[in-house]
């Protein structure tokens, strides 16, 4: 079977500004030009920063593979998509395609807020690469789908959001092409909604043909593909089967972890004025751990400089912890609690203490975040991780935490007896 | 149906391409217009109102203030049928040159051939046109004036000039606004400017006859000094000069989309 997607030696350089703002004008080009002329800096363009987005990307997608690209943000994911859809040009290499291809990056591109929804669908099809003819035809199933039926000649301004991205998904999902490159657009509307998505999502990829779906959440890929591709600073990192892949990036994502120890002097992720120094765990007697067992008392310890104008401001922690597949488990701010933190000299201290750990079997990253009164002044992203323990009760699969969700909740199990005539007792008390 | 995406060098205007997408340029056309008169009160009646309304006050202000005069004597029918092919000239222009701009959400999101999108927008104003023409006739019939038959068979080829025109200048502009947002404020006052050179206000003869031309080369001197010789019968044109502007707006249309389509696909990546 021939490849329906050839993608060899991919590049793409972007020319990095020499400004902050993109938006260059005349002026400056001019400006920039008589310079070169008159101290023949002739050089300056090759001097100034190049990004290789991607660099020498090769991969074939057969047909009827439903292909999941996963990455870091800045890995190449979008450009890579860009390319695909042809929204960028590559610097070099080539791509080949074979069939109808169309691309998602967004749902509801086009969509006018002073136009209706029905126009709006027209408009929103016709610019997916739909005819005339394909949306006239579907046209009802579209509706039917989106549920909105009677906001039909309603301009989509008064629409709710959610009625906006539903009517924009119908059009996206009702889609007939053989190659499918979508972003990860699913990330949107309310569960239910998400769900129905996903399973026509799946549905297409059933049908035989080509889906490449980029996203940086490893527990949707996995949900929907059968090979995976790991992009890496604009390389291919891993190719094969989703596992291969994402294994190939949680191992990237690990190595970025627990590099925070105090050692390392950082610019702030945030305004600035306290920087965090580090994030360590502890059970519950003080000691450092980085495993733990599901219900088991764990601490959360932060470390903060303090620069001088903030002695005597209060300050406000922030901790959440995250699957590394981009689900986050929980988020928890001292100032939900109305806790607050002054500091008396340049260092800060904070623990946060979480008596009974209710995860499942797993790996999680700890993120933290030092906020003030309005804004935040640091954070640390996953500063650190630990594993929480596989216990003789529970047979877990790491891909149980993307299908059964990551917390252990305290439960009872018991029988009850049978109702009497069909009805339940509660009820009929 | 295979697709290769590389680099190209040199690219071209894909004719067949901008054929195969035409379903596109008609959607991004209607969706202008629907959109431009949502919320007001009279609706599309202000596309019969404008040239009306400009025509009053040209004749107010520069016939009987100023005492610029026509050829023919009557000053409003000189002035509106200048006015008709002028404000195409000038929206769709001004428009063209915003359109990537203005369509930036798409650029960065869909793949369609770009220059769809000053074509789209200049469609808008073939409508207007058409409403314009029919204000003409009305504004005709009222004076009296019957209209040459040679000029009834320019008003198509007349119309296809200044298309040309607009559609040059239109796209070299939206092309040069995606890394200049100068050209925001430049185009404006660019018109203006333009109105001011061609004989729309005033007539051809009006300027000295050695230097009458050279105002050829500006397509619309060709385009309104013929229609109104020929459709009302106000002054005399210059044949060879009607050439030169032919000429010079199919130069125009040739270079305006040849830069587009070059600079084409930086568009996305500094949109």
């Amino acid at each position: 079977m021939s490849p329906r997607i050839e993608i060899r030696g991919l590049s793409k350089a972007y020319v990095l500004g020499t400004g902050k703002s993109q938006y260059v004008t005349l002026r400056d080009d001019l400006a920039a030009f008589i310079r070169r002329s008159i101290w023949r800096e002739a050089s300056e363009r090759t001097a100034r920063d190049e990004l290789w987005a991607l660099s020498d990307v090769s991969f074939d997608v057969d047909e009827g593979d439903v292909v999941g690209v996963v990455g870091r943000n800045g890995a190449g994911k979008s450009t890579l998509l860009k390319i695909l859809s042809r929204i960028v040009e590559p610097t070099s290499g080539e791509v080949r395609m074979s069939g109808r291809v169309t691309s998602l990056l967004e749902v509801g591109t086009g969509f006018h807020p002073e136009l209706t929804g029905r126009e709006n669908v027209r408009l929103n099809g016709a610019l997916l690469g739909m005819t005339r003819g394909e949306i006239a035809r579907r046209f009802d199933e579209i509706v039917a789908f989106s549920g909105v039926e009677r906001f039909l000649d309603t301009p989509v301004k008064f629409y709710s959001s959610g009625m906006y991205v539903r009517l924009a998904f119908a059009v996206a999902a009702h889609l007939d092409p053989d190659i499918l490159i979508v972003d990860e657009v699913l990330a949107v509307g309310d569960v239910g909604f998400q769900r129905k998505s996903l399973s026509k999502m799946r549905a297409v990829a059933g049908e035989g043909r080509t889906v490449l779906f980029v996203s940086h959440n490893a527990d949707s890929v996995r949900s929907l593909c059968d090979r995976g591709v790991h992009l890496r600073s604009g390389r291919v990192a891993a190719i094969g089967t989703v596992e291969e892949a994402l294994s190939s990036y949680h191992a990237e994502l690990e190595e970025g972890a627990g590099a925070l120890d105090g050692t390392t002097r950082r610019e702030p992720d945030g305004i600035g004025g306290a920087l965090i120094d580090s994030l360590t765990i502890w059970d519950g007697d003080g000691q450092p751990r980085s495993e733990l067992d599901s219900g088991e008392e764990i601490v959360l310890v932060v470390s903060l400089r303090v620069e001088d104008e903030l002695i005597g401001q209060p300050l406000y922690l922030g901790f959440g912890v995250d699957t590394g597949f981009g689900s986050s488990v929980f988020t928890t701010f001292s100032s939900w609690q109305g806790v607050g933190f002054t500091p008396r000299d340049n260092t800060l201290r904070v623990a946060c203490r979480i008596p009974s750990l209710p995860l499942v079997a797993g790996r999680y990253f700890v993120s933290a975040s030092v906020l003030g009164e309005l804004e935040v002044l640091d954070r640390a992203a996953r500063a650190t991780s630990f594993v929480v323990r596989e216990q003789g009760d529970e047979i877990l699969w790491p891909h149980h935490v993307a299908t059964h969700g990551s917390l252990r909740v305290e439960c009872a199990y018991e029988e009850l007896p049978v109702a009497e005539a069909g009805v339940d007792p509660e009820v009929a008390a | 149906m295979e697709v290769v995406i590389k680099r190209v060098e040199k690219p071209r205007l894909n004719l067949r391409e901008i054929w195969a997408y035409r379903e596109l340029f008609y959607l991004l056309a209607w969706r202008d217009f629907k959109v431009r008169y949502k919320q007001t009160a009279i609706g599309a009646s202000w596309v019969l109102f404008q040239p009306l309304f400009t025509m009053v006050v040209f004749t107010i202000f520069f016939n009987k203030l100023l005492g610029v005069s026509s050829p023919g004597g009557n000053y409003p029918v000189f002035v509106i049928v200048g006015l008709v092919y002028w404000n195409l000239f000038a929206n769709s222009f001004q428009n063209a040159s915003n359109s990537l701009v203005a369509n930036q959400s798409l650029i960065t999101k869909v793949y369609f051939p770009r220059i769809i999108a000053p074509l789209a927008t200049v469609l808008v104003f073939v409508v207007d046109f058409a409403f314009a023409v029919a204000v003409l006739v009305g504004v005709m019939a009222f004076y009296e004036v019957r209209p040459g038959l040679s000029g009834i068979a320019l008003a198509l080829p007349m119309l296809l000039v200044t298309l040309l025109w607009a559609c040059g200048l239109g796209t070299f502009f939206a092309a040069v606004n995606v890394r200049y947002r100068d050209v925001k404020f430049a185009v404006p006052f660019l018109v203006q400017t333009l109105l001011f050179v061609t004989p729309v206000i005033y007539a051809v003869g009006l300027i000295p006859h050695a230097f009458q031309i050279f105002t050829y080369i500006n397509p619309m001197t060709g385009v309104i000094t013929s229609m109104r010789a020929e459709l009302v019968h106000q002054g005399t044109v210059s044949w060879p000069g009607v050439a030169i502007s032919c000429v010079a707006a199919v130069a125009a249309a040739y270079l305006g989309t040849r830069f587009f389509v070059r600079g084409e696909r930086r568009f996305a990546d500094i949109a």
